[in-house]
């Protein structure tokens, strides 16, 4: 556990040490608000919820998290400091769980700076705050998904460029899974992929989230969906790790 | 008591390694005991550094065994890097921490806490002459510099096994001969293995060389006995005719 950690606070650290930090937040919370506002028509629908802004954020995250995760294995192969990290007294399932940690709570500060618009509805009207702390709950599971699927894929390829497009990719398939054109599209040509699909979509398993249903199936979902691809990921460190 | 006598802390058996039908590392076997200091020889491309990550746990062989204080690499492998200190091939490093923040993370990985890991990194930052570069991002430093930061890193830990690829390379004369009176002053307590395409080092600091060509190895000697097997008694034309013999 305290390698774990000491990897986190590592990485973490190194976010902050280079402008990586700076731009995602700002690209961020400008994109989500942008979206919220203009989009979402936050204002003129006249109702005090976080509905537009849950609604964009999987497609932000979408964009972002890969380029959070496109470093994380890909520079340190680069840099050839993955001989030096895993030659260091620590396992592969710590490295991977401290640099997947890291970049998780870094999601979770990003999404910690959307809270004026909390505030805002609370000035305006009264919301259901439980709505929105599930809402928030379901988000950050969102970006543990996504985070969990570009770390693995990061861990492929030397490439950054290489290891965002995948992921982008990748993420864009469990996103898009969960929309009637999709999800019908499958129903009639493959009936047996539509029912995977519909089991293994990440956005309607966080539109629960935003309804204010915390479930423990929902939970179960994505801990395992974070599992499988960090188990993945782990794999893909000890047999891609000296190519 | 000889060297020769002392249990062995590396031991490498039969170790191979393949890349699709090129085989980079050939059925290479040797004991290093307390004492020894390993000079690895080999032209570029020999097959040093693939045997060095090996050793170090790092790369997975295609066959045979390395063992480091009796700990397999691979099947015990925590236990292995406890009692090894590596200096990886170019000496990589974190381009953005500072020379002692980077010291004190590899610390805390090693278990180090409180006054005993500020010890540590003091004494790895001494070892090496960093002292005055302490602050700085190791990206803003010299070729000499980052590999030193690469050496304190193996230190840190005093382990009893040192692996370090190419530890002078990039140092100004007067580092080298730092470096090289640091690792002659620890070697009655370390097994030391340091690969190099420096001839003039292995006098200096190896009490034994391994010349390695085409993943085979060629030679296992002193460097003293060595220099016996050519006529003009310099280790320069000894290691061209055993390597040039092996590339044809």
């Amino acid at each position: 556990m305290r390698n774990i950690l000491t990897i986190a606070g590592r990485e973490l650290a190194s976010y902050f040490a280079t402008p990586v930090a700076t731009v995602f937040i700002v690209i961020f919370l400008v994109l989500q608000g942008a979206l919220t506002f203009n989009l979402g028509d936050f204002f003129s629908r006249g109702q005090a919820d976080l509905n537009p802004f849950f609604t964009f954020i999987p497609w932000v995250f979408l964009l972002l998290v890969p380029a959070i995760t496109m470093r994380l294995w890909a520079e340190e192969r680069r840099l050839g400091t993955i001989e030096l990290l895993l030659t260091l007294p620590v396992t592969q399932g710590q490295a991977v769980l401290g640099k997947f940690l890291a970049a998780w709570a870094f999601c979770g500060v990003a999404l910690l700076l959307t809270f004026p618009i909390v505030i805002t509805v609370n000035i305006l009207g009264s919301p259901d705050n439980g709505v929105i702390a599930s809402g928030y709950v379901g988000a950050l599971l969102v970006a543990g998904a996504f985070l969990s699927v570009g770390s693995a894929l990061s861990a492929l390829t030397r490439n950054q460029v290489i290891a965002f497009v995948l992921a982008v990719a990748v993420c864009f398939l469990f996103a898009v899974t969960s929309y009637p054109v999709v999800s019908d599209f499958l129903t009639q040509n493959t009936p047996a992929l539509a029912a995977i699909a519909r089991r293994i979509t990440v956005i309607s398993r966080f539109d629960d989230f935003t309804r204010g249903i915390v479930s423990l199936r929902d939970l179960i979902f994505f801990a395992s969906f974070m599992g499988f691809w960090l188990f993945l990921n782990t794999v893909l460190v000890e047999h891609r790790k000296a190519d | 008591m000889t060297a020769g006598s002392q249990p062995a802390l590396i031991e490498i058996d039969g170790l191979t390694k393949r890349f699709g039908g090129f085989t980079a590392v050939d059925n290479v076997s040797f004991r290093v005991p307390k004492g020894e200091v390993l000079g690895f020889l080999g032209p570029n491309g020999a097959g040093k550094s693939t045997t060095m990550r090996m050793l170090a746990g790092f790369m997975i062989p295609t066959s045979g065994t390395a063992r480091i204080c009796g700990h397999d690499v691979q099947a015990d492998a925590v236990a292995a890097r406890r009692m090894l200190g590596f200096l990886p091939e170019g000496a990589p490093t974190y381009p953005e921490m500072t020379v002692s923040g980077f010291l004190r993370f590899c610390a805390r990985m090693r278990g180090y806490r409180g006054s005993e890991l500020q010890d540590r990194v003091e004494n790895a930052l001494r070892l090496t002459t960093l002292h005055g570069v302490r602050l700085q991002p190791v990206e803003t430093l010299s070729k000499g510099f980052k590999r030193r930061v690469g050496l304190a890193q193996a230190l840190l830990h005093d382990p009893p096994v040192l692996v370090l690829d190419e530890p002078t390379d990039g140092l100004d004369p007067n580092q080298k001969h730092e470096v090289r009176t640091l690792i002659r002053g620890m070697a009655p307590d370390k097994a030391i293995v340091i690969s190099t395409h420096i001839l003039e080092e292995v006098d200096a600091v190896c009490t034994r060389a391994i010349v390695i060509a085409g993943g085979r190895v060629v030679a296992d000697a002193t460097p003293a006995e060595l220099e016996q097997r050519h006529p003009s008694g310099r280790l320069e034309d000894v290691f061209r005719d055993l390597t040039m013999q092996a590339a044809a």
